[in-house]
């Protein structure tokens, strides 16, 4: 690497994805001053929206980033409501609570990493399932809780319900804009590359010096935190909380959806199939039962036809990036002259051909 | 990390490996100066791989003792064998599928190198223009072949900064061509210091590096000296050509 002009360069954006960086901030501007134009109903389901793409970028970074395939996500959902209740009972604030529920759970999912992690696959996944139904049970036996007849977070009842609703979707906008910035920057870094390293080959990843335990571990937390806020919020919301409608399975089955029909492995996949989920739910969502077979059509078909999703099929046909967190190697225009690449293009061509 | 200069950089003393029943390994005792290449041979099933795995920390032997750069390194698993300076090759390549060829070699420059971001670049850079795979580099790894995946295993290893390199069988399959570009490869590592232990079945192409060959058979060993002297010897001659119980 003798002079600048004939070293390849790294490059970690394009043209789009530098266009596109713009946009996320447009966007997030337009969407914090929404609500002034937003009907009541708007920003509830703006909301929703929010807590939709932190569930689908949570567990995309989870099992399309890490290889770490959970069915059980819906415990920390449940816990990050139900520790916010709890919270709230106590005598804190409860728009605080949201937050320290999430902390709480974070807390709580590393020792569950010491056991959970060591398991593999199938195991991992339904073993979260197991921990999920486990976890609902035990929230049952809280009498504050009351069983299944659930309790409510009646210590937001004590806002005028405009400034709770305009409040819960700023914390939910910046909820969601935090973690998926935290994600793009873990993602993008070297631990990125380590974690997609140990979903392809946990064995090979050790064997080049990745740290595979405190690496699936961090992620693990932060997938386990970031569900938390999105359960903590969703109460907020709704008020209301039944244990059965939280630690329901449903929530890791929508996750699955999103992500799937989105693009799995792709950081944009996951925000579009989030979008899409959205609005498939609000035009749909009334139709009953014929909703979720269409959702579940949907799944099947995208899985049949598109495994890789909208997101990864774009990627794939077009080359678009607009928020990549891989590497591209450009090599400069007279790279061909040097003594080593020809051999490994003409080799390449050859055995493709063979 | 300079001992004395009749240390050994690598040893292995007593190690017996067992799975169930099978004995893979019996009471192998092992050691090797830095900066020397060796070269292992045997037949099919003589433990070879196995060996790898108990040096390179992949799984614990039975009983025994592993020791590198003076340290015993028997408990400590592969991640940190690996940051100490010994690496290892796999014999079915073992590539990050979903990532490009050039992705794959960061992740052992940054982490098992320890380089900072710039500095992990430049030596994946530099690992993959050495073994050729420049012109590769954006190609997800899942397409490559099985010559490429091969020197991607190599180029995944010598980014983590090896001083000892344990190569298992990276010569398989490849045209005469391929394996003497393969041995030009492997003589520039010599010429920068870094030890090697190579399985290979091609022995016309283990002997052009090795200074010193060790034979194999049953998962003991059974010749270990000067190349030529060992492919000589009536043991190994028996071993691979077959002549009845000993």
């Amino acid at each position: 690497m003798s002079a600048v002009s004939t070293s390849p360069v790294i490059e970690r954006g394009t043209p789009a994805s530098r266009i596109s960086a713009i946009a996320v901030v447009v966007i997030i501007v337009l969407l914090a001053d929404a609500p002034q134009f937003l009907s009541a109903g708007a920003v509830d389901r703006m909301t929703a929206l929010f807590i939709y793409v932190i569930l689908a970028a949570m567990w995309n970074a989870l099992a399309g980033f890490g290889g770490l395939v959970s069915v059980g996500q819906q415990v920390f959902f449940g816990l990050g409501a139900y520790f916010a209740i709890r919270l709230a009972d106590a005598g804190l604030n409860p728009f605080a609570s949201l937050f320290v529920s999430a902390i709480i759970v974070g807390a709580i999912s590393w020792p569950m990493s010491l056991f959970m992690l060591r398991l593999r696959n199938g195991e991992f996944a339904i073993g979260m399932w197991v921990i999920a139904a486990l976890t609902h049970l035990l929230v049952n036996l809280d009498r504050l809780v009351q069983g299944e007849t659930g309790t409510s977070l009646i210590s937001l009842n004590v806002y005028d319900a405009g400034a709770r609703r305009a409040t819960i979707y700023w914390l939910a906008l910046a909820a969601m804009t935090a973690l998926l910035a935290i994600l793009f920057g873990l993602l993008r870094g070297s631990t990125g590359a380590a974690i997609r390293a140990i979903r392809d080959n946990e064995d090979a990843a050790a064997s080049v010096g990745v740290r595979v335990t405190g690496t699936k571990r961090l992620l693990f937390v932060l997938a386990a935190f970031g569900i938390g806020i999105a359960g903590a919020l969703w109460l907020a919301t709704s008020i209301t909380f039944q244990p059965k409608t939280y630690f329901n399975v449903q929530w890791t089955a929508y996750m699955i959806f999103m992500v799937l029909v989105g693009g799995i492995g792709t950081f944009e996949g996951a925000i579009l199939g989030a979008l899409l989920f959205f609005l498939i739910e609000t035009w749909f969502g009334g139709t009953g039962v014929w909703y979720l077979i269409g959702l579940g059509a949907t799944a099947v078909l995208f899985s049949l036809f598109l495994p890789r999703g909208l997101w990864g099929t774009l990627e794939e046909r077009f080359g678009l990036r607009l928020l990549p967190v891989g590497y591209r190697v450009r090599l400069p225009a007279n790279a061909t002259d040097s003594d080593t690449v020809p051999t490994s293009q003409q080799a390449t061509a050859h055995r493709e051909k063979a | 990390m300079n001992g004395s200069a009749n240390a050994a950089i690598l040893s292995a003393a007593g190690i017996h490996k067992r799975f169930g029943a099978l004995v893979v390994l019996d009471d192998i005792d092992f050691a090797m100066m830095a900066d020397k290449a060796v070269g292992i041979v045997g037949p099919n099933g003589a433990g070879k791989t196995t060996l790898l795995s108990v040096l390179s920390g992949a799984f614990p032997p039975s009983a025994g003792t592993v020791a590198f750069k003076g340290g015993d390194v028997t408990a400590m698993p592969a991640t940190q064998r690996c940051r100490l300076g010994l690496v290892r090759t796999h014999q079915v390549p073992k590539p990050f599928s979903g990532m490009t060829t050039f992705e794959n070699v960061f992740v052992a420059a940054s982490h098992g190198a320890g380089l900072a971001r710039d500095e992990a670049y430049e030596e994946a850079l530099a690992s993959l223009k050495l073994c050729g795979m420049l012109g590769v580099a954006n190609r997800r790894a899942e397409t490559l072949g099985l010559l490429d995946r091969k020197r991607l295993e190599l180029a995944r290893a010598l980014a983590a900064r090896p001083t000892l390199l344990l190569l298992d069988e990276i010569g398989g399959g490849l045209t005469d061509g391929e394996a003497s570009e393969l041995v030009d490869t492997i003589k520039e590592l010599r010429r920068r210091k870094i030890g090697i232990v190579w399985i290979e079945h091609i022995v016309h192409i283990l002997l052009q590096v090795a200074e010193r060959l060790i034979c194999m058979d049953a998962g003991k060993i059974i010749a270990d000296g000067e190349p030529q002297a060992v492919m000589a010897d009536p043991e190994v001659v028996r071993a691979y050509l077959g002549g009845g119980p000993k």
